[in-house]
């Protein structure tokens, strides 16, 4: 199709020359450094902040119990597995006894002689006594004739003297019997140490709760201070919560809390602190909390990560800006003042800062002073600024 | 008086516009190169300003962190915190690394950083700054994400809650900022398939693994996860005191190396980028010399297409000082055409390149100098050329 070209040359090539400047001139002033940087503003609002603080923790057992012998043995069979519920008192693992058995069936042989021998030393006794009280009626009958004149004294004599003679066997056999009982005492004692001996090698659970690690296996050897069994409460578990320092103000006990556990981060658990650290770390520089389930949750385990996030009240009718909008002009923290038309760099003093982002601001601004949020490029004293609804990005 | 050229341009005007068009376009590719090589000046220079800091504190005898691997101990920032002029210092770490976007990757440099202290964005264009110690990121423009949308780096994914501008590396590569502890995790912590590898290496070791030392094993694994490095230390120096006598006493008395502002533009700009600066300069310097033959051989055939009429206006008198003029006044009118078509291009195509153009205003200004002058000079070709010619062939030929 030929378009009909009516104007002259001139005015095309004129229409041209001034499309050309005017495209040109818009070049020059709206990009490079002569542009006006866009900037989105917003004001000084008085409203609540609150100031939350959030860490990140391992789910942890507050009683965890490591079951193993006392002296270095070997591992004869264990009774329990991994993810098994035990009661207190219940028999999980055994080490071998090597001569324990047979050190008590020796010392149950010694206390059944030891009983033996007691037995013959009664016997013993009651011969002696036997004799003793013959040996005084023979000597009391003597004696009687001796004054009668129906003896002589020579065998009166002799029956006195073989009555002391009787007398002091009854004694000597006393003796013997009762060193026979005692005897008997220390082979009991020995049997009773044989037997706990043998049946500390016999690990029993301490309280009720859930095995969580099997380390030994029968045949292994096992040093004491090892573990062949791990056990954990599970009613006990607990995060330990580390926090940033510089972001711990109002940690205290009995703050409510939010926890996010990784396998399950679409549904926050609640939870309150209830220790926290006397001793924080140095090398992390972070404070320690605990913070307990007000409900114990089923299938959580133990080691896994979470993130805790602690309520502290709300600071209400506070000064209050967004965060984008506090700006560092060296070591000072301030906000860029918009004011008819201008640009002032106003330090302030912030407050608390909530985790949405909003700060609260104690000192250098009032409310309903405008402040730059959002900006293209580092702002100056002298820049030139328009002013725009958003930079772009979704609003959250 | 008539203006000879002015004529002559309105009698072929299409043609001259659309000669003019397409020199522009030449130049526009020129002055985009000079922008590229700005943009990756600039690029170096951005990363400086945005830190905020006024001294680099690295490794002893590196170049760090930019240009080099730099490796401190993140507890060696108290021990610089107290000496004197020293504002404040901060940790922080940089690793330029794939950081996976849905289904893709793209090249970012991550950066580690503690609120409120150096090395954190200093604006935003969208969102808020990180307010949790963890698994919260602000990411410039330029990566592409937005607000709300979550980052994988490592085994970690990270809410996007800010967005920023113009943060990037030296190469050029976006900015994404996460905390301090984040990073120092993502920069040194392995995959769990070698730190699982790691584990049974080490309890394969029997001097690592001994029998009679229960807990000796969970300890070197402990030690073997954990890390406390950093790649830098910035400083900001307090009002009043050189940042040159502070970097001195921090090299003297601390055994580390330390960069003031000038220096570290130095490491950038004349080692870090040089090779790709100079690759550009050749390329621009090549792209100069090609337009200028071009304008000079555009108007010499645009000279030698009116031979005939030159050699009319001779015959019927003109003097030699008009036609050269009108030659003259047509190739620097071209030369401005195309200069002007040149920078609206460069200015519009420029935002349209992954790295940053920078198109500055005394490059333009040079920029027109050098055109006019390439298309004075070529103009004198042709002008010798219509000189020459015979005003008989205006008759003959």
């Amino acid at each position: 199709m030929k378009i009909p070209l009516i104007l002259p040359r001139q005015a095309w090539f004129a229409a041209f020359g001034i499309a050309l400047l005017l495209a040109f001139g818009w070049v020059a002033t709206k990009t490079g450094p002569f542009a006006p940087i866009k900037v989105t503003v917003t004001q000084g609002v008085k409203g609540e902040v609150a100031p939350d603080l959030f860490g990140i923790g391992t789910v942890e057992a507050r009683r965890a119990y490591l079951i193993g012998p006392t002296a270095a043995g070997r591992v004869r069979r264990v009774l329990v597995d991994v993810g098994e519920t035990v009661r207190a008192g219940q028999l999980l693992a055994e080490m071998d006894p090597v001569d324990l058995d047979k050190r008590v069936a020796s010392t149950v042989a010694a206390v059944a002689r030891g009983r033996s021998v007691v037995t013959a030393a009664e016997a013993q006794e009651r011969d002696a006594r036997s004799r003793q009280e013959l040996a005084a009626t023979e000597a009391r009958r003597y004696v009687g004739l001796g004054h009668k004149g129906f003896v002589g004294q020579s065998l009166v004599d002799g029956k006195l003297q073989a009555q002391k003679s009787a007398d002091a066997q009854l004694s000597a056999a006393e003796a013997e019997l009762a060193g026979a009982r005692r005897d008997l005492d220390r082979l009991e004692a020995d049997l009773g140490v044989a037997r706990q001996q043998r049946d500390n090698i016999r690990l029993y659970a301490p309280v009720d709760g859930v095995v969580t690690s099997r380390d030994g296996e029968p045949g292994s050897t096992i040093i004491a201070g090892q573990s062949v069994l791990k056990l954990e409460d599970p009613r006990s578990l607990w995060v330990t919560v580390r926090l940033d320092q510089g972001r711990s103000a109002g940690l205290r006990m009995g703050l409510p809390a939010e926890i996010t556990i990784r396998s399950n981060p679409r549904k926050p658990l609640a939870g309150k602190v209830v220790r926290v650290e006397p001793i924080s770390d140095s090398v992390t520089e972070e404070r320690i909390a605990r913070v307990a389930f007000d409900l114990m949750p089923q299938g959580v385990s133990t080691g896994e990560m979470a993130e805790v996030t602690l309520r502290l009240p709300a600071i209400t009718d506070a000064l209050f800006i967004p965060n984008a909008s506090l700006r560092y002009r060296g070591a000072q923290a301030g906000v860029w003042l918009h004011a008819d038309g201008h640009l002032r760099f106003v330090p302030v003093k912030t407050g608390a800062e909530g985790l949405d982002g909003k700060v609260q601001i104690v000192e250098g601004l009032k409310v309903g002073d405008e402040v730059v949020v959002y900006s293209e490029r580092d702002l100056k004293d002298d820049s030139r600024i328009k002013t725009v609804s958003s930079l772009g990005g979704k609003a959250q | 008086m008539i203006s000879l050229a002015g004529r002559d341009i309105l009698h072929s005007w299409g043609k001259f516009v659309l000669t003019g068009l397409g020199l522009g376009l030449l130049i526009g590719v020129t002055l985009t190169m000079a922008g590229v090589y700005r943009g990756m000046v600039d690029d170096a220079k951005v990363l400086l300003n945005n830190s905020g800091a006024d001294l680099w504190v690295v490794q002893k005898d590196t170049l760090g962190p930019y240009a080099e691997p730099s490796s401190i101990h993140d507890d060696v920032y108290r021990g610089i915190l107290g000496m004197p002029g020293v504002a404040q210092a901060s940790n922080v770490t940089y690793l330029t690394m794939q950081v996976r976007k849905g289904n893709t990757d793209m090249r970012a440099m991550v950066v580690g950083f503690k609120r409120g202290h150096p090395g954190e964005p200093s604006y935003l264009v969208a969102g808020r700054h990180i307010t949790r110690s963890h698994y919260e990121a602000v990411a410039d423009v330029n990566t592409g994400f937005a607000l709300g949308d979550r980052i994988r780096i490592r085994r970690h994914d990270y809410t996007v809650v800010g967005l920023t501008r113009r943060m990037v590396s030296s190469g050029g590569d976006p900015m994404v900022f996460i905390p301090l502890k984040d990073a120092q995790e993502a920069q040194f912590l392995k995959d769990n398939d070698a730190i699982v590898n790691e584990r049974v290496r080490t309890a394969a070791n029997p001097a690592l693994n001994l029998p009679g030392v229960p807990g000796l094993l969970d300890t070197i694994n402990a030690l073997q996860t954990s890390n406390n490095s950093v790649n830098a230390v910035l400083v900001r120096v307090a009002e009043g005191h050189s940042p040159e006598v502070v970097a001195q006493d921090i090299r003297r008395w601390k055994h580390l190396q330390a960069f003031t502002r000038t220096q570290m533009e130095e490491i950038l700009i004349a080692k870090l980028i040089a090779t790709a600066a100079k690759q550009i300069g050749m390329f621009m310097v090549i792209l100069a010399i090609v337009s200028a033959a071009i304008v000079a051989f555009i108007i010499y055939t645009m000279t030698l297409g009116k031979i005939r009429e030159i050699a009319v206006l001779k015959l019927i008198g003109t003097h030699n000082r008009t036609i050269a003029s009108m030659i003259m006044q047509q190739a620097l009118g071209l030369g401005l055409i195309g200069f002007v078509v040149g920078k609206i291009a460069a200015t519009l195509w420029g935002p349209a390149f992954p790295k940053y153009v920078l198109l500055e205003p005394s490059d333009a200004v040079s920029g027109f100098v050098i055109v006019m002058l390439i298309c004075g000079l070529a103009s004198t070709l042709a002008i010798r050329a219509a000189l020459k010619v015979d005003p008989a062939t205006a008759i003959g030929g």
